[in-house]
């Protein structure tokens, strides 16, 4: 048996063993070879006009590079239309089998794993800064640009710099409606919107291997918001679950040496937390629900990559089932892909929702980004739980949004302030 | 290389939403973008007031958020010279070298330019000049394989050469 000189983590193995080294270290330059490269109606536009301009005649892969329009899809204007058209045209033309149309698209990092098209053990780029949510399954993915992807297309290739690690350990047992959303807040609360940049995020503790793959994945996806290049959690028996029947190539999975080296190692009991809510205008202004009880709200968003799943569409339908959305807000409920929306029309969620009074939308990235499908008007205030509170995110300049797990969402529209389901009547 | 132009100070975590909100991405014209370059950040009428050659000082993790390569296009299109800042968020530092706007991280820069003052960045030397306060700062100096990226002409020129295209 080998044995590796140096002790790596979970993150420096994948890295590793797709640049074909035995072992690589923090700040090591790497050419990595990518099991898939992304790109949305945003940035594949881009992308292709690149990859064209290079003269490129050939991808490196048709059955490797994923399209997946769905942030201004369905088509909310013409410029939006012929963007798409391009993702198309450009699929057309390379015979890309990981095109997805409106009406099998879902949101990009919803859709990868649930449909096994990312596994664990992968190295992912993607030009959506939420690439890195593939970690909750135990795979690198982090977060590029349309060059990036456009040169990955030619190549199917990309160089990294191995980066430092930092090891988030939780403990303790989680209160009720204490989920995947309200660990991460509470991280980058303590973190900071810059506290883990250029590093790798390591997950662990008991917490961690008792959550479910649907709060993994929201854990991974917000890495970014701490300025994190991936996030990580090593894969377990969970995961073997959530990727035996699903995983359409072959997985591996990777563990980090006990003694691997951390530039930083943060350890967070939760027991006794409340739920977690980042403020207006960055993902660090993390504060306990308690002290927002007198926050008024216009409008509820429940969906997006990182809370669109169906065990988030199930924890919103159980708080408001049997209530109303408050007369003058406006809750908008948006299942992440086709699947899941399938899956709350069985079990009755949509009739939960259409009840309440809330809208219950097709899927798409729509709001979270103030693209479409639910925008503010100036003075406005959204409870989501998307991932961004940045100025202007969901509409106008003088909106603001607040970021909350989706019960608190749930519970916010009925009341028409911030507020937790136990407030409901 | 050297930059010449008017100092423009921004906070610390400037957003890619603030550098070019989400709403302006239906396209990818670069001139189109440029026109709402830092339209949601504490300074909207930036694009009316600059001037080509300008260059933007900000505090720490500027571009932080999405990858929308959007943002350093609309900086670059809209006629900066360049961006000084105390640290850059990954993706913004990766899709500058990538597409060719040059970035610089110097925090005593930062601390020793003010907004209006006139900025010299000679890159080679790797050094920024208040010329207004007659100042003298260090660059953090560029990983070498920045510099290769930069010398090739950008990530897509280096590509196309690995791969063998014309």
């Amino acid at each position: 048996m080998y044995i590796h000189k140096t002790m790596m983590t979970i993150t420096e193995k994948i890295l590793a063993a797709h640049c074909g080294k035995k072992e690589v270290v923090p700040g090591e330059l790497i050419n990595a070879k990518l099991d898939l490269v992304l790109a949305n109606d945003i940035t594949a536009p881009i992308a292709i006009k690149e990859f064209r301009a290079a003269g490129a005649k050939k991808v490196f892969d048709p059955d490797r590079i994923a399209l997946i329009p769905d942030h201004f899809a369905p088509n909310k204007d013409i410029p939006s239309a012929e963007q798409c058209n391009l993702l198309r045209q450009f699929s057309r033309e390379h015979d890309l089998s990981l095109y997805f149309e409106v009406g099998r698209m879902g949101v990009e990092h919803a859709l990868l794993p649930e449909q096994g098209l990312v596994v664990p053990g992968d190295v992912v780029i993607g030009a959506d800064s939420h690439t890195c949510t593939y970690g909750g399954l135990g795979a690198f993915s982090t977060g590029v640009g349309s060059t990036d992807v456009a040169a990955a297309m030619i190549t199917g290739e990309a160089w990294f710099k191995v980066p430092e690690s930092m090891k988030f350990i939780y403990k303790g047992k989680p209160g009720k409606w204490i989920g995947g959303k309200d660990i991460i807040l509470r991280t980058i609360g303590d973190i900071g919107v810059d506290g883990a940049l250029y590093r790798a995020m390591e997950f662990t503790g008991e917490p961690i291997k008792k959550l479910p793959m649907s709060g993994r994945l929201t854990i991974c996806n917000m890495a970014i918001e701490a300025g994190a290049k991936n996030g990580i959690i090593e894969p377990d028996e969970i995961t073997r679950k959530y990727v035996a029947r699903r995983a359409r190539r072959k997985y591996k999975f990777y563990k980090s040496d006990r003694k691997a080296i951390y530039v930083d190692v943060r350890e967070y009991d939760l027991t006794g937390m409340e739920p977690q809510i980042a403020c207006p205008h960055l993902p660090e202004n993390v504060k306990p629900v308690s002290q927002l009880a007198s926050i008024n709200i216009d409008q509820s968003v429940v969906g997006s990559c990182t809370n669109g799943r169906i065990e988030d569409m199930r924890e919103a339908a159980r708080v408001i089932k049997g209530h109303k959305v408050h007369p003058y807000v406006r809750m908008i409920v948006i299942p992440a892909t086709q699947a899941i929306y399938k899956q709350c029309i069985k079990e009755g969620l949509v009739d939960v929702f259409i009840d309440a009074g809330a809208a219950f939308s097709t899927p798409t990235c729509g709001p979270c980004l103030g693209g479409h499908m639910g925008i503010l008007a100036s003075g406005e205030r959204a409870i989501s739980t998307t991932n961004r509170n940045f100025v202007g995110r969901m509409g106008h300049p003088k909106s603001e949004v607040y970021l909350s797990n989706p019960a608190i969402a749930a519970a916010s529209a009925v009341l028409g302030r911030i507020g937790r389901p136990e407030e409901l009547k | 290389m050297k930059f010449k132009g008017k100092a423009w100070k921004f906070g610390a975590d400037i957003d890619t939403d603030a550098i070019i909100p989400a709403r302006y991405l239906n396209t990818s014209d670069p001139k189109e973008l440029a026109s709402h370059c830092m339209e949601d950040s504490k300074n909207p009428d930036f694009i009316k007031k600059m001037k080509p050659g300008d260059i933007i000082v900000a505090e720490k993790n500027f571009g932080c958020g999405s990858s929308r390569e959007h943002a350093p296009i609309a900086i670059k299109t809209a006629g900066v010279s360049c961006v000084v800042a105390k640290s850059f968020a990954r993706i913004f530092y990766r899709n500058s070298f990538n597409m060719g706007l040059p970035i610089f991280e110097s925090a005593e820069a930062v601390e020793g330019i003010k907004e209006g003052e006139e900025i010299e960045v000679d890159a080679d030397r790797g050094v920024i000049r208040n010329l207004t306060t007659n100042r003298e700062f260090k660059v953090a100096p560029v990983p070498s394989f920045m510099q290769e990226l930069i010398a090739a002409g950008g990530l897509m020129a280096y590509t196309k050469k690995k791969a063998g295209l014309r």
